[in-house]
């Protein structure tokens, strides 16, 4: 089947079974590998991505039924000169990763919470519930809430 | 594992997705959220030949108040129930009670109420409180509209009263009068997992006695179950401090049928059935007093 994507805004044409899900397509046909693929059970929240804005679980998602719309991976999150998000630099200054393949998941779950409301830093009990949808087997999910808080607040981060 | 090969359809209209639906000589699959379906098709559980993508449809995903009751379309998130608003009422703060049990928020960004409806999970938190409501669910089909009131449509665990061809367009709940008290809980063995137990009460209480009184249990049988038991035992009488325990028990010995499960035999169940229905019920007294 013919698809268009739009992924971090740039237009890819492509003919995909209809079987396959978004994360295999963003990782194998748009060589966009920075999306992981943990369990395949939407567990996980490796996979996470932004299909128009609102985080999902691109292994529980067909490529398919993303025709036409506009999906951001952890390679969208740099800014236009190439630097890196504020949270990126936050997950980076607060130690929230060790291996690090939990970390895309992460990062895109909080971009697109903070997107949706950028105040949501400041309340800890809304970052503690947000992290709730994935996991990390390796840091622990304190550093990773204090990146979320930090990443979240312009300014702080150094 | 990675799904079966399927042929794939994504109808712009309700005729449209029946006319794919009538294919009924193969097995042809509704995928809404998608959020149990394709998980079941990774796992090669579910191999369907053609899957009816309906999210491009206009109009599913419409939420409206009439006539005293809420009309959820097939295309409603679970994740719009998260606030206690988008339903006016105590039903809407009941739904914003289950709704953050339901899996997690991108799971609940694109799973559906009407969704669950059709899945028929016996844990599903939304079939309990549609049993409790006895909500109607509204289909189309190759021979019209029809509607089903939920105590006829769960017929066991996966299992409803919809017939080949047909597509649940919306459910209808009714609004809870001013002054009805919610509750909603359930115990699981970790954050992820599905639950062991989930109590959905709402509460009427005029005088310090109860005039009206709904259950609805999730994963106490192999369907959801309205604790019409339970609820009789407390339709009349004075909210004291054993009344709740007792309704509990009941529901407990005489609406649930508890199947055994690893980590969770039939007797830990019903004990678990009696303290949670007793605490929920509590919480919707609570609720009924302010």
């Amino acid at each position: 089947m013919k698809i268009t994507l739009t992924v971090n805004d740039e237009v890819h044409p492509l003919e995909v079974e209809p079987r396959r899900v978004l994360a295999d397509v963003l990782r194998e046909d748009c060589r966009l590998t920075g999306t992981h693929l943990g369990c395949e059970h939407g567990v996980c929240g490796a996979c996470t991505v932004l299909v128009d804005g609102r985080a999902v679980r691109s292994c529980l998602m067909l490529a398919v039924q993303c025709d036409g719309r506009s999906v951001r991976t952890v390679e969208g999150l740099r800014g236009p000169g190439g630097e890196p998000h504020p949270l990126q630099r936050a997950f980076s200054a607060e130690h929230a990763l060790q291996c690090g393949f939990c970390t895309p998941g992460f990062l895109m779950v909080a971009a697109g919470a903070l997107a949706a409301d950028p105040t949501i830093g400041e309340d800890p009990d809304r970052v503690r519930a947000l992290v709730e949808s994935n996991i990390c087997r390796c840091t622990g999910y304190e550093p990773i809430r204090r990146a979320i808080v930090r990443g979240s607040c312009p300014g702080s981060v150094a | 594992m990675k799904p079966a090969r399927f042929e794939y359809t994504a109808p712009r209209t309700v005729p449209e997705a029946l006319a794919a639906l009538a294919d009924t000589g193969r097995d042809v699959r509704v995928l809404a959220g998608g959020q149990s379906l394709l998980l079941e098709m990774r796992l090669q559980r579910l191999r369907p030949d053609l899957l009816v993508d309906i999210n491009r449809i206009a109009g599913l995903d419409r939420l409206g108040v009439d006539d005293g009751m809420v009309e959820v379309g097939a295309l409603v998130r679970h994740e719009v129930f998260d606030s206690p608003w988008a339903v006016p009422g105590p039903l809407g703060t009941l739904l914003s009670l289950a709704a953050p049990n339901i899996a997690h928020p991108p799971i609940r960004a694109l799973g559906t109420m009407v969704g669950s409806l059709a899945w028929a999970h016996p844990a599903s938190e939304w079939c309990a409180i549609a049993a409790a409501l006895d909500a109607v669910i509204r289909l189309r089909g190759p021979e019209g509209a029809r509607e089903v009131p939920a105590r006829d449509w769960f017929r066991g665990p996966f299992e409803t009263a919809r017939r080949p061809g047909e597509l649940l367009t919306s459910v209808r709940l009714p609004l809870l009068g001013e002054g009805t008290g919610v509750g909603f809980i359930e115990h699981r063995r970790t954050h992820f997992s599905f639950a062991q137990v989930g109590v959905a009460a709402a509460l009427t209480v005029r005088d310090g006695v109860v005039v009206e009184a709904r259950i609805g249990l999730a994963n106490c049988a192999d369907r959801p179950v309205r604790a019409r038991a339970a609820e009789q035992a407390l339709v009349g009488a004075e909210i004291g401090s054993t009344l709740f325990a007792r309704a509990g028990r009941v529901a407990a010995d005489q609406d649930a049928a508890p199947l055994a499960e690893p980590y969770a035999d039939v007797e830990y169940r019903r004990h678990a059935i009696a303290v949670l229905v007793g605490r929920t019920l509590r919480q919707a007294a609570e609720g009924a007093r302010q």
